[in-house]
């Protein structure tokens, strides 16, 4: 259990990178009145960005137009599940158990 | 942070609390956990010691960026290499944080650097929810929300650094695929907060971010796409919403 000082640095240089995005809109739009258009551009930003990582977690890990099927095919009823419930820990829950179950009968 | 509970005045909505917060989290738990005592097993077969994987956790708190991290360690990648990848990575994050800051504007700098500093992708995806169910979004309840998702992700990097050998491989029991589902499950919950007017217009601009991914899958690696998918979707919607 112990930390070699350019470990340590290493990490805080990380931390510094990944502290920096997170922080700067916070401080910057504090002090700023945004025009009506920027709100309206963030205002897609949640769809846009949950939509690129679902996408994200289906591209498979081969190269472009690889697909991870495991996951295509237990996206459809996570979605149909989703629109049913509109609850997000039964969703995540069921998500889990299907995948579990495929996994468990093709494995 | 003793101010954590202190109530903020006028713009105090009743209902959302620090508890409230605390509460709204929980869907968002069994992604947290299973990936970062995924991240705690990884980090330390990289050849990290514990505490340095619980650094990572308490000082980057990002998942995909300490599995990245633990495998550049492992490959022996320069420092350089590992800071730009690990900026790069999350990156993403600062679309995030300009999506929320106009909500907090009334509240103090010191307040809007927590914020800040604990956004994470479920954090922003629950919150957002919140925004687009035209909940106002109190300090209470984004710390609620924030201190409970930070405090369960250094616990789970923990156990699975220190408990790691004798964890079975969480991906047999499909716990990698909790993430996915709960993306799946905050855009849906998003789309259905959406007037439906607007629907056809959102459903259009999904099917465009899905062809903006492949698409840019043959050019650069996937954080970026996401980030230029993103970029390019939001600017999309501006231009072609009536």
């Amino acid at each position: 259990m112990n930390v070699s000082l350019s470990m340590l640095l290493l990490i805080a240089a990380c931390a510094a990178v990944t502290i920096l995005p997170r922080v700067l809109p916070f401080l910057i739009i504090r002090n700023l009145k945004l025009p009506m258009l920027a709100l309206r551009w963030l205002s897609y930003i949640p769809i846009c960005i949950l939509t690129a990582l679902v996408v994200s977690n289906v591209l498979g890990e081969n190269g472009p137009l690889s697909f991870d099927w495991q996951v295509i095919a237990i996206m459809i009823p996570t979605i149909l599940f989703a629109l049913w419930t509109k609850s997000l820990l039964f969703t995540v829950i069921i998500g889990v158990v299907l995948m579990a179950a495929l996994r468990f009968f093709i494995g | 942070m003793a101010d954590v509970h202190a109530s903020i005045g006028a713009e105090e909505n009743d209902e959302m609390t620090f508890r409230q917060g605390v509460r709204d989290c929980i869907p968002t738990l069994l992604g947290y956990i299973s990936i970062g005592i995924a991240a705690g097993v990884v980090g330390v077969a990289a050849g990290l010691s514990a505490l340095e994987v619980v650094l990572l956790a308490v000082l980057v708190y990002a998942g995909s960026a300490q599995f990245i991290f633990a495998a550049l360690v492992l490959d022996g990648s320069p420092a350089a290499a590992i800071i730009l990848t690990t900026f790069i990575v999350n990156l993403r994050h600062f679309l995030m944080s300009a999506t929320m800051a106009p909500h907090f504007t009334q509240y103090s700098v010191w307040k809007n650097i927590g914020f800040g500093v604990l956004l994470t992708d479920e954090t922003f995806g629950v919150a957002s929810g919140k925004v687009q169910q035209k909940r106002g979004l109190t300090s209470s309840w984004m710390n609620g929300l924030n201190v409970t998702a930070y405090i369960c992700w250094i616990i789970s990097c923990a156990v699975g650094a220190l408990f790691g050998n004798w964890i079975s491989d969480p991906e047999a029991f499909g716990l990698d695929f909790a993430l996915t589902s709960m993306f799946i499950a905050l855009l849906v919950l998003q789309l259905d907060a959406i007037e439906s007017v607007k629907i056809k217009h959102y459903i259009r601009l999904i099917l465009c971010i899905v062809i903006l991914m492949v698409g840019f899958s043959f050019f650069v690696s996937s954080h970026m796409a996401v980030l230029l998918a993103t970029i390019l979707g939001a600017t999309i919607g501006v231009v072609t919403e009536k």
